[in-house]
């Protein structure tokens, strides 16, 4: 007891055996049931897509389909990346439907009206999104007026600046590269082939990066004597998410190759993801999220790093008002009407905590990919707008209402 | 007809993978005060949960015999209805609504047409309250009075529905020496009355003071049942913990070296009325090695100064200077004092200290991130490895670092707070009732663990309304009144009622 050292000399984790079950195959086996249970939400993906692909006789896994399924649900995608973090916080962000409208429509002045070069349009754009954050983050961090409340007024006042920007009018015709954004294939860049090369090399180069990392991970886990999980199933993961890569990588070769909105996201999700699990910053809006006033007494400046997460949210309400305008190659009024409500559904339905202090990236991406899933196969099967919005409400409620469920279970006394 | 209003008989309740209670017997006679005695995760909670209820029949084995008939409740509900009503150590008031309303909560007072008559609903309120000795507007909200009197009005809620047995958790644990003292009058008088009380408590002096029998729990297990005539404290710690402590402090021998912390003439106000003197002109230092507390009631500016202090996270118009060993230092935000070498570990563990939703690794890492950067990105394997060195060195009590901080037991929270702190590595720990709502065996542990920080040469202020404790672990004593030094003492000097007489000094008005 007297060894009180910061660092004391005993190195022997008695926490790495927590699971000592005489039966190899026990253990195994529970050990694929937690993780499953961890990863319900891509369980639960891979039952939409099979679901869908019965009901659609086959059209959703069409090479086709499967690249117009990243090409429609980018915009969502990315703001689902930037809402998880906010609600991981503890905070929520109403406006980013609004503040993508209006980011379009600025975007629609720089790059038409002005006809500024396409990439200085992007990046000016960039920035009005990162003033709005700075705007709505000054609020609710330095004044201390609750996120509802601020991105509520955001939502009003930002979707009426886009109506003042847009004069009531549509802003149009973009051009390619600013377009590319949206509408985009890097086979448009390399020349067109039956199979893809590009797209093929590239999903390769993934995989090996993806094996690489995670034998890396678990080398270095299992060399400070952490639990790793145990081999035949971490190989049985890694070759079945290499057939996963594989096989999408296969359709996207087949129909125009890597769709630019996918090299977006794929930055985005890598990055945030090692943002939200490796920097500080990261770790600090799990903390604030988790008790704010314990990440307060422990030196968290948790007033900058809340207003920081409100600008980074501004730009990715940004450039998912760039993407969506790409797309449609139009500024318009209507542009990001309900966006909001389709990333917080994401981020819920991916795992996210009401109260805050969890949520992952990935979680928020697949929550994403399934309201996605279910737009699209819905869609295919000839569904009516106003069934698909019953649907997805019901499929929210219930992915909420199973989360708690599992906690509850969980729980304890 | 037997004596006992309440005999448990053989109660065996258990959870996934543990045995909570094992053949618990558990008698009470009519109109006594009994003591349940036991350390955290004894089963004393879980024994109370299935008294009343809140484990349904079913869910346990063994019998409950209340008033000589077996019960079966399905919920709280039921036990009420027979006059069994709980009062859990966090109380269940509703802070907005006036003394009276949450009297007759979910039990109002009707007149005509079901409408709730108010004149009815605050005269009742004012006998009840009279019954517990409390003088306040029945139409007075709760959080404009203070916990004290909050546990009072749990206590007139619990006779308004004619209480035929009153279970207290804890009762005690937020209170100051003086509503303690009230409340433990209070079951006496209501004794009086005839109402039979059942108290969970860790304060061995008041269960002394207090109760006619003493059953002791341990794992789960009802180790004995003590008649008031042979209670003794050493006894009781006996069966808590199962084994002899000789002395419930370790043994510590100061060496004291420089001065490492003085603070000078440190005064706060009121954060929303700036014209309330909160901490008014303390000085005071601290020296390497040295264990200093500060004492005083609550309310006497003792949080409100360690606050002020770290980071200005309490207060309004602070003024006054720190000087760390000779030095002026600023300590205007957390970042500048854990900078400085300071550290602060507060009162309520689970509101301010702890990200119970997160596990102990991440907790412990929480105030020191910086130190596992490396390439910019938080090293998280350094970061297994040194919550796995705390989790050793601290003994605290968790299969692994992984685990989630709000499933430990307070001692153990506690230990998981003091490794944070302690890994960022500081000169001067300020550590605010480091054991309250712990049990013996690991308040044993905090005072080792305080005893070893001292000897390092680290400067440690404990903060602490129970004085023996700082009598007994401490090296000087500042006594705190009114936001002021009343009072230092060298340890030998030190007496409860000096110690006493100067916490409950008044200015001169």
């Amino acid at each position: 007891m007297s060894d009180l050292d910061t660092k004391p000399a005993s190195n022997t984790p008695e926490g790495a055996q927590v699971n000592p079950s005489n039966s190899k195959a026990a253990a195994w086996f529970s050990h694929v049931i937690a993780d499953l249970g961890k990863n319900g939400i891509f369980v639960a993906l891979i039952v939409v897509v099979v679901l869908f692909s019965f009901l659609t006789d086959g059209i959703l896994l069409r090479p086709q389909n499967i690249s117009n399924l990243i090409v429609q649900n980018g915009y969502i995608l990315v703001l689902a990346v930037g809402m998880v973090m906010v609600i991981i916080a503890g905070h929520i962000d109403l406006s980013v439907g609004s503040v993508a409208a209006f980011v379009g429509a600025v975007s629609g002045v720089f790059a038409v009206t002005w006809g500024l070069p396409w990439w200085l349009s992007i990046i000016l754009s960039l920035l009005v999104g990162a003033l709005v954050g700075v705007w709505q983050g000054f609020w609710i961090a330095f004044v201390g007026i609750p996120a509802f409340i601020v991105t509520l007024a955001g939502m009003l006042i930002f979707r009426g600046l886009a109506l003042v920007v847009l004069g009531n009018a549509n802003i149009g015709s973009f051009p390619g590269e600013y377009r590319a954004l949206g509408n985009g294939f890097l086979t448009d860049v390399f020349g067109e082939f039956e199979l893809d090369p590009l797209t093929l090399g590239v999903a390769a180069l993934a995989i090996i990066a993806l094996i690489v990392q995670q034998v890396r991970t678990r080398r270095g886990r299992a060399a400070y004597g952490q639990e790793v999980e145990p081999l035949v199933w971490f190989v049985g993961k890694l070759v079945l998410i290499t057939v996963g890569i594989g096989m999408f990588a296969y359709a996207l070769a087949s129909y125009k190759g890597i769709p630019v909105t996918l090299i977006v996201l794929a930055v985005l999700i890598l990055v945030y993801g090692i943002i939200m699990n490796r920097s500080v910053f990261g770790r600090h809006i799990y903390a604030i999220g988790g008790n704010l006033h314990a990440a307060e007494l422990s030196g968290v400046k948790t007033r900058n790093v809340t207003f920081w997460l409100f600008v980074n949210m501004g730009v990715l309400a940004a450039l998912a008002g760039l993407i969506f305008t790409a797309r449609l190659n139009l500024a318009g009024p209507k542009a990001g009407d309900g966006f909001e409500l389709e990333a917080i559904s994401a981020a819920f339905i991916g795992g996210a905590a009401v109260q805050g202090g969890v949520g992952t990236i990935g979680g928020a991406i697949i929550g994403g990919l399934i309201i996605g899933v279910l737009n699209n196969g819905m869609s295919i099967m000839g569904i009516g707008i106003e069934w698909q919005q019953a649907v997805k409400g019901l499929v929210l409620l219930l992915a909420v209402a199973f989360d708690v469920y599992n906690k509850r279970r969980s729980g304890g006394r | 007809m037997t004596t006992n209003i309440l005999e448990m008989r053989g109660i065996t309740k258990t959870f996934p993978g543990v045995k909570a209670l094992q053949d618990v017997t558990l008698n009470v006679a009519r109109g006594e005060v009994h003591a349940i005695c036991g350390e955290n995760g004894a089963g004393k909670s879980t024994l109370m949960k299935v008294l009343s209820g809140v484990y349904p029949h079913g869910t346990y084995t063994g019998d409950i015999v209340f008033e000589d008939e077996v019960v079966e409740f399905k919920d709280i509900r039921d036990s009420e209805a027979k006059g069994i009503v709980i009062i859990h150590q966090e109380l269940a008031l509703s802070p907005y609504l006036s003394i009276a309303e949450n009297i007759f909560l979910n039990n109002e007072q009707r007149g005509a047409l079901g409408l709730i008559d108010w004149n009815k609903t605050n005269t009742e309120a004012v006998k009840l309250l009279a019954r517990v000795g409390l003088r306040e507007n029945p139409t007075t909200k709760i959080m404009d009075i203070g916990v004290g009197k909050q546990q009072l009005v749990e206590i007139a809620k619990a006779l308004s529905k004619r209480v035929k047995l009153l279970i207290l958790d804890e009762p005690t644990a937020a209170l100051n020496d003086e509503d303690s003292d009230h409340l433990l009058n209070l079951m006496l008088h209501l004794k009086g009355q005839g109402i039979t009380s059942i108290i969970i408590s860790h304060k061995l002096n008041e269960i002394k003071k207090v109760s006619d029998a003493v059953t002791v729990i341990r794992d789960g297990k009802a180790i004995e049942t003590i008649d008031k005539v042979d209670v003794t404290e050493d006894r009781i710690i006996k069966d808590m913990v199962g084994r002899d402590l000789e002395h419930r402090y370790p043994d510590h021998t100061p060496n004291i070296g420089e001065e490492i912390l003085r603070v000078e003439d440190w005064t706060a106000h009121h954060p929303q009325d700036p014209t309330r003197v909160m901490v008014d002109n303390v000085n005071l230092n601290v020296r390497r090695g040295e264990i200093v507390g500060i004492a005083g009631l609550m309310g006497a500016g003792r949080t409100e100064f360690a606050m002020s202090l770290f980071g200005r996270t309490y207060g309004s118009r602070i003024t006054g200077k720190v000087f760390k060993a000779g030095k002026e230092i600023k300590t205007r935000t957390v970042t500048e004092a854990i900078d400085n070498g300071i550290a602060y570990a507060t009162e309520d563990r689970k509101t301010y200290g702890l990200n119970l939703i997160e596990d102990i690794k991440r907790n412990i890492s929480m105030a020191s991130l910086g130190k596992l950067v490396k390439g910019g990105l938080v090293d998280d394997n350094e970061e297994f490895k040194v919550a796995n060195e705390y989790r050793t060195s601290m003994n605290i009590k968790a299969p692994t670092v992984l685990a989630k901080t709000g499933k430990l037991s307070g001692g153990n929270q506690q230990k998981v707070v003091l490794s944070k702190w302690i890994y960022s590595n500081p000169d001067v720990l300020i550590l605010d009732e480091p054991t309250r709502g712990i049990d013996v065996g690991a308040k044993y542990e905090i005072y080792a663990i305080i005893n070893a920080l001292a000897a390092q040469g680290k400067g440690v202020i404990v903060i602490s309304s129970e004085l023996p404790e700082l009598i007994g672990i401490c090296d000087r004593i500042y006594t705190l009144s009114e936001g002021r030094i009343t009072g230092e003492f060298p340890i030998d000097d030190a007496t409860p009622e000096t110690l006493i007489k100067h916490m409950t000094m008044e200015k001169a008005r």
